[in-house]
């Protein structure tokens, strides 16, 4: 292949903007006390923290299954009025401010929010500022990932499948579940990585609608910024746990990013 | 017992007015030009395309009647398809592609997988039991449809140009092999095809469609001896005019007649074989009465024999022999002569 001349300007753009994104990485890296890497990692605050992070962020990817799947199939196959604005709804929490999300939650779950205080009232159930808070916010936030990659997906799989499926006796559920599901199997699992990464990372939703108690509420990246404060060398080792966490995300969806090279 | 389809429906540019019916002592090609409406006629059957009108009914059991809005799903008619990619599951082996359909229908897993493998080895796939499919060549995939279609035990079954997919060298051998299921298979039988060589092997009867609509039925004996279409003519390589017929002559157009031993009269279709055709370099003398001047627009090699295409008052094909084309010079845009005897013509009623 012949290599491309490249203009010097254009040259030095591209390499400054490539520092931009090697640069921090580099300095968290070097920076970081490696020496003391265990004793942050085994403190006990850090361990309930990555605990908690592990079970909100595992249980918001579930969840965005059972209800983002269905979703996606309603947006890829039926057509009714009024779905491109539902499906913006559905998708509004990517590009919200992340507080501007909790502080929507706290006004309809809150203890005075629309659905909140009837499930406070009748129930006695109470959402924000619970462990099962934090997963609602980190499903609000990523479920959308999910949605839109199902979706597309859905579009772009040979539907004539789940014809050759049908003509087959199949009902369907049977469909669904037999040929639809594993044929967009590539799609699932992208999905629900960039689900479980993008909750992992969450925190101005969680912080808003969750707060920030240890061991309740208290996720790794809201202990990443709590001990910046504190014990910042600590802070630095996390936040390294939680780059090769997404470096692993990078890997594990390289076929999809970087080509099947 | 018998399939009964009166299906009308619009699909893009595609308009599809047809009636068909399947017998039980038959199989039926569905034979036409690409775009004619094949595929999407054969979809209706199975119920993957709405009708506007009309009716499908199988056994006397109403399908789908657009009348009464009556509709029966495609998981619930009793068919197998054989799909023109096969469209076998990608994520299932090939065993259970073939126990799909009993599993969709009930059938516990164990006996499926059991039944499925005899099906397979029917078809002389059993050392492929745990292939995923695109291990398999295309002759091989194509027998996996085949037997994926016919596991569940079907009243109709419907192909839909079941050998396009392959290669030269292998589908003579799966034709055979089809030909062979389709003749022990106890339900009825619809083949689409674009191919006239394969409809005539598979089908006892013919049925020729162009622009979604019927155009000739037949066995393929008569289908290729009296076309009824351009289409079918140039399928079968004749001449096919069209015209009055009265008393021993046929008017093509107003300048133009022909004479043709025949007592027809009234509108007629007119074949001559190429072969039949004669060239001249001058005008004929002797027997032939129908002679006439004309240009030659068009020369092709066929199988050791060459075809002349001549434009003139009525435009002919005629079949001669390379040395007669050598020795007459004759070339594109040339001025020939053509004549064929009126005994050579076959006359029978449009």
């Amino acid at each position: 292949m012949r290599r491309e001349r490249v203009p010097i300007a254009v040259g030095i753009l591209a390499a400054s903007g490539a520092a931009f994104f090697i640069l921090p990485l580099l300095g968290l890296i070097v920076r970081s006390p490696w020496g003391d890497a265990i004793k942050a990692l085994t403190a006990p605050d850090t361990v309930e923290a990555l605990k908690l992070s592990l079970v909100a962020s595992l249980s918001a990817t579930v969840i965005a299954l059972v209800f983002g799947v269905p979703l996606a199939w309603v947006f890829a196959r039926v057509e009714f009025r009024g779905r491109n604005l539902l499906r913006a709804l559905t998708t509004l929490p990517m590009v919200l401010p992340p507080v501007v999300g909790g502080i929507a939650l706290l006004l309809a779950f809150g203890r005075r929010g629309l659905v909140g205080s009837w499930l406070d009232s009748t129930f006695g159930i109470t959402l924000p500022f619970t462990t099962a808070g934090v997963v609602m916010a980190e499903t609000f936030v990523a479920m959308p990932f999910l949605i839109i990659t199902v979706e597309a997906g859905l579009r772009s799989m040979d539907r004539r499948y789940e014809e050759a499926a049908r003509t087959l006796g199949a009902k369907r559920w049977t469909v669904f579940t037999r040929v639809t599901l594993p044929l967009i199997g590539p799609s699932l699992f992208a999905g629900a990585v960039l689900c479980w990464a993008r909750a992992l990372g969450e925190f101005g939703a969680t912080i808003t609608f969750a707060g920030n108690f240890p061991g309740v509420t208290q996720t790794m990246p809201l202990a990443v910024y709590l001990l910046l404060g504190t014990d910042h060398e600590a802070s630095y080792i996390l936040s390294l746990v939680l780059l090769v966490i997404s470096l692993g995300v990078l890997v594990a969806l390289r076929h999809r990013w970087l080509g099947s090279a | 017992m018998s399939l009964e389809a009166n299906v009308r429906l619009t699909l893009g540019a595609l308009d599809l007015d047809i009636e068909l019916s399947v017998d039980e002592a038959e199989v039926v090609a569905l034979l036409g030009p690409n775009g004619a409406g094949k595929t999407t006629l054969l979809r209706a059957v199975a119920g993957l395309v709405p009708l506007t009108s009309g009716y499908v009914k199988l056994d006397g059991r109403v399908l789908e009647d657009a009348a009464s809005g009556k509709y029966v799903p495609t998981e619930r008619r009793s068919i197998g398809v054989v799909f023109q990619d096969y469209l076998l599951f990608p994520h299932l082996s090939v065993l259970a592609n073939v126990a799909f359909g009993m599993r969709s229908r009930g059938m516990p897993s164990h006996e499926a997988a059991e039944k499925a493998a005899q099906w397979l080895d029917r078809v002389g796939l059993s050392a492929y039991v745990q292939d995923k499919p695109d291990a398999l060549s295309g002759g091989q995939r194509q027998r996996v449809a085949l037997a994926r279609a016919l596991a569940p035990d079907p009243r109709l079954l419907l192909l839909d140009e079941p050998l396009a997919a392959l290669d030269v060298t292998t589908r003579a051998e799966v034709r055979r092999d089809l030909k062979r299921h389709l003749t022990t298979f106890p339900g009825l039988r619809l083949v689409v095809t674009h191919d006239p060589l394969e409809a005539a092997m598979l089908a006892d009867r013919l049925v020729v469609m162009e622009n979604g609509r019927l155009v000739q039925t037949g066995t393929p004996a008569e289908v290729t001896e009296r076309p009824r279409s351009q289409y079918v003519a140039d399928l079968v390589g004749v001449n096919l005019l069209r015209g009055q017929a009265d008393h021993g002559s046929v008017r093509i157009s107003d300048d133009s007649v022909i004479a043709a031993a025949a007592a027809e009269s009234g509108d007629v279709f007119a074949v001559i074989h190429p072969r039949a055709v004669a060239l001249h370099l001058r005008r004929p003398e002797g027997s032939p009465r129908n002679a006439w001047p004309g240009r030659v627009s068009g020369v092709e090699m066929l199988g050791g024999r060459v075809r002349v295409r001549v434009e003139g008052d009525v435009p002919l094909v005629a079949e001669v022999t390379p040395a007669a084309i050598s020795d007459m010079q004759v070339a594109e845009g040339g001025e020939v002569w053509v004549s064929f005897k009126s005994t050579d013509v076959g006359v029978y009623p449009a």
